[in-house]
């Protein structure tokens, strides 16, 4: 607890402020979870496989900071290791999405005469 | 939307084009849209997790959040810091190409498989992109990292490296490359536990010591290593039947590690999206959890033991089991008006969840009733069985869960069970000596009859006595899953 509050000091002394960026950021992420949770408490046990495939292709967004190390050109290293994540990450995203949506596909409800 | 869409489309163009890039965007304005682009994503993939909870809606909602990281997607390739193109091209290439491979031919009985690779692929992502920041600050600029900056990289190298080989082991667990059984030997908690605290020490060092010190850089990589090692450690001692709640532990891990480099790069998109998943994965690991009325800690850290079996199997001893010919089941089955059947993950094993879904259909054209009844943490992943049914053509609204359908047994002419063992053990109800005392399970016991399919006598993967086998009224099929049901198919035709 200690060092979270000598983190949150250290925050503060970087930005000058009590409404640092980083602080902001914290805020976004407990938000964002609080919003996940109650969403997700709504989604019945009969569509968890397709929930957990669904927030894994979800969660492939670091796609997002792999493009920048992949292409910025800022050393060899960062590109290679930027091309790699950006390889992981898009099979996470195309199958993560494709997947799910097969899943999803499958499930019917019973045809009605 | 669509006209952000247009506008992004447009600062592509620009993008495309270094030498207007320079002069008609500028850095500020394609920042402006790279933010648009990134909270509309957010919201996409908020509506998008929102059509999962009705399963008509889900697919449409899937499609939203498909699009949301589209143009995520797309609007951070319009940033202005993005140089060059081919080794990004190459990557969403290969990426795209392995991912709908793995997609369109995997089976689905590998789902959890499937599942636990990914989330190695999502933390790998993930740690490459936070050793490559951390190298770029450190090697090329020689930059001071501030402490907040540190705690968010050293989170994300640390929860995904342990991400990384926990999910690997997971899959070579559920792959069957390595046994599923759990590995124990001395010392195991005590030395995971203090390699862990090992890794929290080198973080907390990270944080507090100026990332100009000449070991700062060592440090880092000692503690992605120290990561890897413990995500292989916690999973190796962990068994089969608790990789629902491993795989959703690893879920959520796998989330935050996204989130972390959400605040190391100050990107909100990221730290949204990973809170989305970690989430999802939390409360998953949650309800897994208490589906086995087990604790976290009872899971991570108390591998089933030799010693609880001896214990147990002394109840049964002197008891006899009644196995029954194919012709009996069947006409049992045929005769039934309302038939419980209770999947397990020897269901999955022997790929038979079409001959179940046959059986299903000769039953009720017979005029009889069939329900499923899935325990939450029946097979290896949440909603294991609900896939496979639905692959099989069972509608959704034959699947109940436990709290649906518990009331209901002691109506039911015949619970059949395949291939689940432990989720039916009345010793979870009666015996407070047994592992399992307290896990709430399926009430097959309360049926007028009950039918087992079984591979054999040998017991459950908990190695748990299961005193239903023993009861008078059920009997025992005995076989691999798939063929006994083909065999019960042709005889419920004949009877």
């Amino acid at each position: 607890m200690t060092a979270l509050t000598k983190l949150f000091l250290l925050a503060v002394e970087e930005s000058g402020t009590v409404f640092s960026v980083p602080f902001l950021r914290f805020y976004v992420f407990v938000l964002a979870g609080f919003v996940g949770y109650q969403i997700i408490t709504k989604v019945p046990a009969l569509l968890h496989t397709p929930l957990m495939s669904a927030t894994n292709a979800i969660s492939g967004i670091s796609l997002v900071g792999s493009l920048v190390a992949a292409g910025a050109h800022y050393s060899e290293v960062s590109t290679v290791l930027g091309f790699f994540a950006v390889t992981a990450a898009t099979i996470n995203v195309v199958g993560g999405f494709m997947i799910t949506d097969r899943m999803l596909k499958m499930f019917k409800r019973q045809e009605r005469k | 939307m669509l006209s952000s869409v247009l506008q992004l489309a447009q600062g592509m163009v620009a993008a495309t084009e270094p030498a207007a890039a320079a002069t008609s965007t500028g850095p500020e304005l394609r920042e402006f849209f790279i933010q648009v682009a990134y909270l509309a994503a957010s919201v996409l993939f908020i509506l998008g997790l929102r059509g999962l909870t009705a399963p008509d809606r889900a697919r449409r909602g899937m499609q939203l959040a498909a699009i949301g990281m589209l143009v995520a997607v797309v609007g951070t390739l319009i940033d202005h810091r993005i140089v060059e193109f081919q080794w990004i091209l190459l990557g969403l290439v290969v990426g795209s190409g392995v991912g709908a491979a793995i997609s369109i031919w995997m089976p689905m009985t590998a789902v959890p498989q499937r599942t636990a690779i990914s989330h190695a692929f999502g933390a790998l992502a993930a740690t490459l992109v936070g050793i490559s920041h951390y190298h770029y600050l450190t090697h090329m600029l020689h930059q001071e990292i501030g402490g907040v900056e540190m705690a968010a990289l050293g989170f994300e190298v640390m929860f995904g490296s342990l991400t990384i080989t926990g999910s690997l082991m997971a899959f070579g667990k559920l792959q069957e490359l390595l046994t599923s059984a759990p590995i124990t030997y001395r010392f195991q908690n005590e030395s995971n536990i203090g390699l862990f605290v090992v890794a929290v020490c080198l973080f907390v060092y990270l944080v507090f010591t100026p990332s100009d010190a000449a070991s700062h850089a060592p440090v880092f990589y000692l503690m992605v290593l120290v990561g890897l090692a413990v995500g292989v450690l916690i999973v190796v001692p962990i068994g089969g039947a608790d990789m629902p709640v491993v795989i959703s532990l690893l879920n959520s891990y796998a989330g935050l590690a996204s989130s972390a480099t959400g605040f190391a790069l100050g990107n909100n998109v990221l730290i949204i999206a990973g809170a989305l998943d970690g989430a999802s994965g939390f409360l998953l690991s949650i309800l897994m959890s208490k589906a086995m009325n087990r604790s976290f800690s009872n899971v991570l850290f108390g591998a089933f033991g030799g010693a609880a079996t001896t214990a147990a199997t002394t109840t049964v001893a002197g008891l006899t089991v009644r196995s029954v010919s194919v012709e009996d089941a069947a006409a049992q089955l045929a005769y039934a008006r309302e038939v419980i059947v209770v999947p397990g993950y020897g269901m999955a094993v022997a790929q038979a969840q079409h001959q179940v879904r046959e059986l299903a259909e000769l039953v009720e054209k017979r005029g009889g009733e069939v329900k499923f009844a899935i325990h939450p943490v029946a097979g290896r992943m949440p909603g294991h069985m609900n896939v496979l049914l639905a692959e099989a053509n069972v509608p959704y609204d034959k699947l109940f869960d436990m709290d649906e359908i518990n009331s209901e047994f002691t109506r039911a002419d015949v619970a059949l069970v395949i291939g689940a063992n432990d989720v039916v053990n009345p010793a979870a109800r009666n015996d407070p000596s047994s592992p399992i005392y307290g896990m709430p399970i399926l009430n097959a016991d309360q049926a007028k009859s009950v039918i087992v399919l079984k591979r054999s006598m040998n017991p459950g993967f908990a190695g748990i006595e299961n005193e239903l086998f023993y009861d008078p009224k059920c009997s025992l099929l005995f076989g691999d899953a798939k063929s006994s049901l083909t065999k019960l198919v042709g005889a419920v035709k004949t009877a």
